[in-house]
């Protein structure tokens, strides 16, 4: 396959950025779409120009490290990773544009890598547990509804990997808050925390300078990992909940 | 680390669901009583007259009049300004767009900013025109089925108030479902329901209040 490619470049933080035009060639419609930049890459490299920064690290559809925006949509075509996107999702010829997410708590670091530590910052703000370390315990000895361990885990299913927020015209992290919040919150070891944890986690939210939730839905339709938009929905349900008791305390 | 609701973009949120949802309400309820007018100038001033007495002699003249129309300024503030801050809060948070654009979310759900602004000079324009009569030529205080008839006889009155009403659908439309959600009562099961309660109310609105314009147009209503 042939392709042309109009790819962010930014040099740095302050730098401004703008669209540069690539041409590959010799691409295997097998490749993934990071192998398909990694070839671009060694072209760059090789003619002794800059290589394209772009995140990356399992390769495999579980860390969330990996992002761009692949023609306006964030992982691109498919309902996966963008290290899990193949070329078989694009045809002989095509002119392929690759951005950065945008949001402004998401500001880009080079070329398509971004600064995702504000979603960090929401998770020590309340995505753990109290629980004492050492000997795992007995597997048993809480006992958990098979509705709630399904809830659970289908919320731990967030990768973190901030196509959501790439998504939201609001740049709104509320899935990803919303699923950290879920996946924790229905749980008896989150129990102690559920009332902090989504106080908590909603303001560093905003602290980090996301948006609002404008009930779109585009984030529930980029997320690789299909969190529901009824997260959110849930999310608010806890915030008013929690708000309702921290007002009677 | 606990705020007021006021602080929190969620908390905003919900005055906003709320302050929509009792504006919601009371349309509802204005929307039926339009209907009036399709009985006659006799029944439909009496009725207005009614509005003006209910609770008596409990409550004064006016005075039920006047409690609605404080609770219904203070939805319309507290509405307005909350979606101010919101969407000001949005736009920043979302400067730079992509340079690939593509087709985003539905039409009700792209037009709510637009429509709400549509809204807002609506209910200015209506207040002026047919309470206070301000912009009204030949305006006659308690004689509404008159003042009615006039304003739909008049070529901008019939539009600005269709546009409104269109706006209002809408506007009602995803309002009502993301209110839903914004309270939390929304779920997997629920949204079917939820939706065609959304749509339903939308319609039911904005034709029912058209309707009032339009059989002015027909002369059903002179
Ligand atoms: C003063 C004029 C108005 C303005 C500026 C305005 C603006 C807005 C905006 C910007 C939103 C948020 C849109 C979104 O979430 O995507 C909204 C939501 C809403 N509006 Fe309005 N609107 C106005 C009048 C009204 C009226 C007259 C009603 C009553 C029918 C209404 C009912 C609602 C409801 C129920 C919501 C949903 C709240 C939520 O998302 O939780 N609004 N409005
Ligand atoms: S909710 Fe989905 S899109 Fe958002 S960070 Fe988690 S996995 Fe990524
Ligand atoms: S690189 Fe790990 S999820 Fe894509």
């Amino acid at each position: 396959m042939k392709l042309t490619l109009r790819v962010w470049r930014q040099k740095n933080a302050d730098a401004d950025g703008a669209m540069s035009t690539y041409e590959v060639d010799g691409i295997s419609s097998d490749m993934s779409f990071l192998e398909m930049l990694d070839t671009l890459n060694e072209e760059l490299i090789l003619k002794g120009e800059d290589p394209v920064a772009f995140d990356h690290d399992c390769r495999e559809g579980i860390c969330g490290a990996c992002s761009l925006v692949i023609n306006g949509d964030a992982h691109g075509p498919e309902r996966t990773t963008t290290c899990q996107l193949h070329m078989r999702s694009f045809k002989d010829g095509d002119t392929i544009d690759i951005e950065p997410w945008r949001a402004s708590a998401f500001p880009v670091v080079k070329d398509l890598v971004v600064d995702r530590s504000a979603f960090d910052r929401i998770i020590q703000a309340g995505g753990y547990i109290t629980a004492p370390t050492g000997t795992a315990p007995e597997a048993h000895a809480t006992p958990v509804p098979k509705p709630d361990a399904d809830f659970a885990f289908e919320h731990a299913e967030c990768i973190g990997c901030g196509a959501c927020v790439a998504a939201c015209p609001n740049g709104a992290a509320m899935l990803f808050t919303s699923a950290k919040i879920n996946h924790l919150n229905v749980l008896p070891q989150g129990a102690p925390e559920r009332e902090s944890r989504v106080l908590d986690m909603v303001a560093q939210m905003d602290d980090e300078g996301f948006g609002g939730c404008t009930l779109t839905g585009e984030c529930a339709t980029a997320c690789p990992k299909g969190i529901p938009l009824m997260s959110i929905t849930n999310m608010n349900k806890e915030w008013l909940r929690a708000t309702r008791k921290a007002g009677k305390r | 680390m606990t705020r007021t609701i006021w602080d929190s973009s969620v908390g905003k949120k919900t005055v906003m669901a709320v302050s929509g949802l009792i504006m919601l309400l009371y349309l509802v309820v204005h929307m039926l009583g339009n209907l009036k007018i399709f009985f006659g100038s006799g029944e439909f001033n009496h009725y207005a007259h009614w509005l003006r007495t209910i609770g008596e002699p409990f409550l004064h003249y006016e005075w039920a009049l006047w409690i609605i129309r404080v609770v219904l300024l203070a939805a319309v503030v507290a509405h307005a300004t909350s979606a101010y801050q919101l969407s000001r809060r949005d736009i920043k948070a979302r400067p730079s767009k992509y340079v690939h654009k593509r087709p985003r979310a539905s039409y009700a759900t792209r037009t709510m900013r637009w429509g709400g602004i549509i809204l807002g000079l609506f209910i200015v324009w209506h207040i002026l025109d047919l309470t206070t009569g301000t912009v009204h030529p030949g305006f006659e205080s308690g004689r509404p089925y008159q003042n009615v008839v006039d304003t739909f006889s008049t070529w901008y009155g019939n539009v600005i108030y269709i546009v409104a009403m269109l706006a209002l659908g809408l506007h009602t439309r995803h309002g009502f479902w993301s209110a839903a959600q914004t309270l939390g009562v929304g779920s997997r099961t629920r949204d079917r329901i939820l939706k065609t309660i959304a749509n339903v109310l939308a319609l039911v609105l904005t034709v029912g209040f058209i309707s009032v314009p339009v059989g002015v147009m027909t002369g059903l209503v002179s």
